[in-house]
């Protein structure tokens, strides 16, 4: 009797662990098991952002019914891009930079120390692409118009923009595909898990190229505004200084995404990542540090080169080294001193610092220092109800990042059959 | 490197020639206006121009624009302030109070021989047609590049419209087809626009400078600015004092954004190779690889 009870148990474990999906139907039982919320639901972050998200759902059929301009935007004709662009695109995707980066160490020079937080970044990368994608849909004017560059016979093929539009497209498969055998292992599919296993290096090298380009795409956009940014942020480099950007502004929101992921779901790491945490963010500092240290020098020899140095003594000069040494310098030797002393709250407090400085440097390029003769009254400001429906977004991104911790192995170890060898 | 990784880096390059420009980088779109024969504009010449408004009412009848007021009193008090072009305004007059005088210019879109809209169009919707006129299409997505782009500042979108397009002069493309002048020229009543050839227009302009010089300024703006526009301008004073841009340069737009189109094919081929070397170079010798079995997490 005791030896079947203890037999009945381990098969009850089993199924626990990989669901046994053999057709539709076993996958759609199984969603709507998972689909229901775990644990409490009236915690203060839930019981905050749902109301934001809710109120800028509305705002976004608002936007659909009324157009780009006044009620929810401040958009016009003198700044045709805003806090969307600026902001959820442009600057979103620089901080999805650290996808790239870690899968560039991890798998290409295989640093296995950074092995325990790929899976995070991949899924973080991933998201940050789908919903800053999504809000793309919502500043493009047209948006019925959208797969024009995709499907059809009219492509732009030499604008940086087909290029741009493309590649965000390409990436997204990429990254889905790195991110792929963790879903695998969550439904329980084995043999696709082995396929899509093989399929990495291929995935994270398509996207690591696809990365290049179109983070210093993004800034390429910008090239033919040359008579409206100010001359101490254009430059002909625009695109290597966005991708150079791009490093140190990813794995700075690793850092920061793991200091928080640690807290929330610390019960899932297990002890041998734990301690293995503080060496990673340390060794991510000095990656940050040493990008961050060509980034200024990079940046200082432009002002040399392209002859702006006497811009600097105006208003916009000090704007420009506020910017640059308050947010890039200052946070690069935080790295350094951090990164030696080993001491983590001095790392996190530089991520932050140099987050600021990157969606500052974003905003720069969209509408600060775009048009920056334009008179103060005239600026574009971000309306109330653009900056509850970025809100919403970030924190629909943070919703859909939650759920697919708490039930996928990304954090946490993976099942038992997916262990292999590299 | 075994076959399989062979097949996935031939993958990625597959995929990279379907991304656009891998055989042809830095030939934009907007370079195809400049190999036709004759280019279409028209020649301004503001000591001629007396800021009547009939053009700006001529453009708004032809291209359903509202129907703008332009009595004399209207006129002197809107003149006032210097005005830009508008989702509902293709061409505007300003005045400019100068050394010699009052003078009148009339803006609208330059249809610049290279232009940068063109350039940035994903989707082709901005073009530069083989008679040199700029145009929009519907397939536009609204992403507002040709916006940021431009160095006029001409193309304007319409913010307060649930379907909204992009609005800007394109001279007259429909009635040039039908062998009829531009609106605003037609109804010009002093002949201060003069439609006709890019070639035909500047011969024209040189002749009335060189046949006054000391009523004109020896410069057509236009001629060589951001690479030659097909709408120039004569003037009597230096454009500076009447509204013009003196800063934008001689070089076309869309060649500022060659350098990274350039550079695309090269690191669409290069990255993948170099990337999948040092990820051999990296790798364990088998010897060590029995001992070191990788868990899990991938």
């Amino acid at each position: 009797m005791a030896g079947e009870k203890l037999e009945t148990v381990e098969i009850v474990k089993e199924k626990d662990e990989s669901p046994n999906i053999k057709n539709l139907g076993d996958f759609w039982n199984f969603l709507k098991k998972e689909l229901i919320p775990r644990g409490n639901i009236g915690t203060p972050f839930n019981v905050i952002s749902l109301p934001i998200m809710l109120l800028g759902y509305v705002f976004i059929v608002l936007r659909l019914a009324y157009g780009l301009g006044k009620p929810v935007t401040n958009l016009n004709q003198e700044y045709p891009w805003g806090l969307w662009i600026g902001f959820d695109v442009v600057t979103g995707v620089a901080f999805a930079g650290g996808a790239y980066v870690l899968c560039f160490i991890v798998y290409v020079l295989r640093a296995e120390k950074y092995h325990p937080i790929i899976r995070a970044t991949v899924l973080n990368g991933f998201l940050a692409y789908l919903f800053y994608a999504g809000a793309i849909v919502l500043d493009i004017g047209r948006w019925w118009n959208i797969y024009n560059p995709m499907v059809g016979n009219n492509f732009g093929v030499n604008a940086v923009m087909f290029l741009v539009a493309w590649h965000f497209f390409l990436y997204m498969i990429a990254a889905l595909i790195e991110f792929s055998p963790t879903i695998a292992e969550w439904l329980g599919m084995k043999r696709l898990r082995k396929i899509l296993g093989a399929m990495t290096l291929g995935a994270v090298i398509f996207g690591i190229t696809l990365s290049t380009l179109h983070q210093s795409g993004l800034g390429a956009l910008m090239m033919m505004a040359k008579s409206k940014i100010h001359p101490l942020w254009f430059t002909e480099f625009i695109p290597i200084l966005y991708f150079v950007s791009s490093i140190f502004a990813g794995l700075s929101l690793v850092i920061f995404e793991g200091s928080i992921s640690h807290k929330v779901f610390g019960p899932q790491i297990d002890e041998e990542h734990h301690k293995s945490y503080d060496d990673i963010v340390i060794g991510l500092a000095r990656i940050c540090a040493v990008a961050m240290f060509g980034y200024f020098f990079l940046k200082a020899i432009l002002l040399v080169h392209e002859h702006a140095l006497p811009y600097l003594n105006s208003t916009m000069g000090f704007w420009y080294l506020f910017e640059v040494i308050g947010f890039v310098l200052v946070p690069c030797f935080m790295f350094v001193s951090g990164a030696q002393q080993k001491n983590l709250s001095t790392i996190k407090f530089a991520a932050i610092l140099t987050m600021l400085g990157i969606i500052l440097n974003r905003l720069n390029y969209t509408f600060i220092a775009y048009n920056w003769f334009v008179p103060l009254s005239e600026k574009y400001w971000p309306a109330p109800m653009e900056l509850i429906i970025t809100a919403s977004i970030i924190l629909t991104e943070i919703w859909a990042f939650r759920w697919m911790v708490n039930r996928m192995p990304v954090l946490r170890k993976p099942p038992a059959w997916a262990i292999e060898k590299h | 490197m075994d076959r399989r990784n062979f097949l996935k880096i031939i993958g990625s390059g597959v995929a990279g020639a379907a991304t656009g420009n891998l055989l042809t980088p830095g030939r934009t779109l907007a370079k195809e206006g400049t190999s036709a024969k004759e280019l279409y504009g028209i020649l301004v010449d503001t000591t001629r121009c007396i800021g009547c408004r009939r053009c700006e009412l001529g453009c708004a009848e032809v291209n359903g624009l509202p129907i703008p007021d332009i009595s004399e009193s209207k006129n002197e008090n809107l003149l006032k302030t210097i005005r830009k072009t508008s989702d509902a305004q293709y061409t505007i007059i300003n005045r400019y109070e100068t050394e010699k005088g009052t003078i009148f210019v009339p803006k609208r879109c330059m249809h610049c021989n290279q232009p940068g809209c063109v350039a940035a169009c994903l989707v082709k919707a901005m073009r530069k047609r083989p008679s040199g006129h700029v145009t929009w299409d519907l397939n536009c997505i609204g992403c507002r590049l040709c916006m940021i782009s431009c160095p006029f500042d001409i193309p304007k979108f319409e913010y307060n419209k649930a379907m909204p397009r992009i609005q800007k002069c394109n001279l007259c493309y429909d009635r040039y087809n039908n062998g009829v002048l531009p609106a605003c020229v037609e109804v010009c009543p002093t002949q201060a626009l003069m439609f006709g050839s890019r070639r035909q227009i500047l011969d024209e302009g040189k002749r009335r400078i060189a046949a006054n010089p000391d009523k004109y300024i020896e410069h057509i703006y236009g001629e060589y600015e951001v690479g030659g526009t097909s709408h120039l301008y004569i003037s009597s004073v230096p454009f500076e004092q009447i509204g013009f841009r003196k800063d934008l340069g001689t070089v076309a737009y869309p060649e500022y954004s060659t350098g990274f189109l350039y550079a695309v094919p090269f690191i669409f081929v290069l990255w993948p190779i170099v990337m999948l070397g040092m990820n051999r170079a990296t790798k364990k010798s088998k010897e060590d690889e029995g001992h070191h079995e990788e868990k899990g997490k991938h």
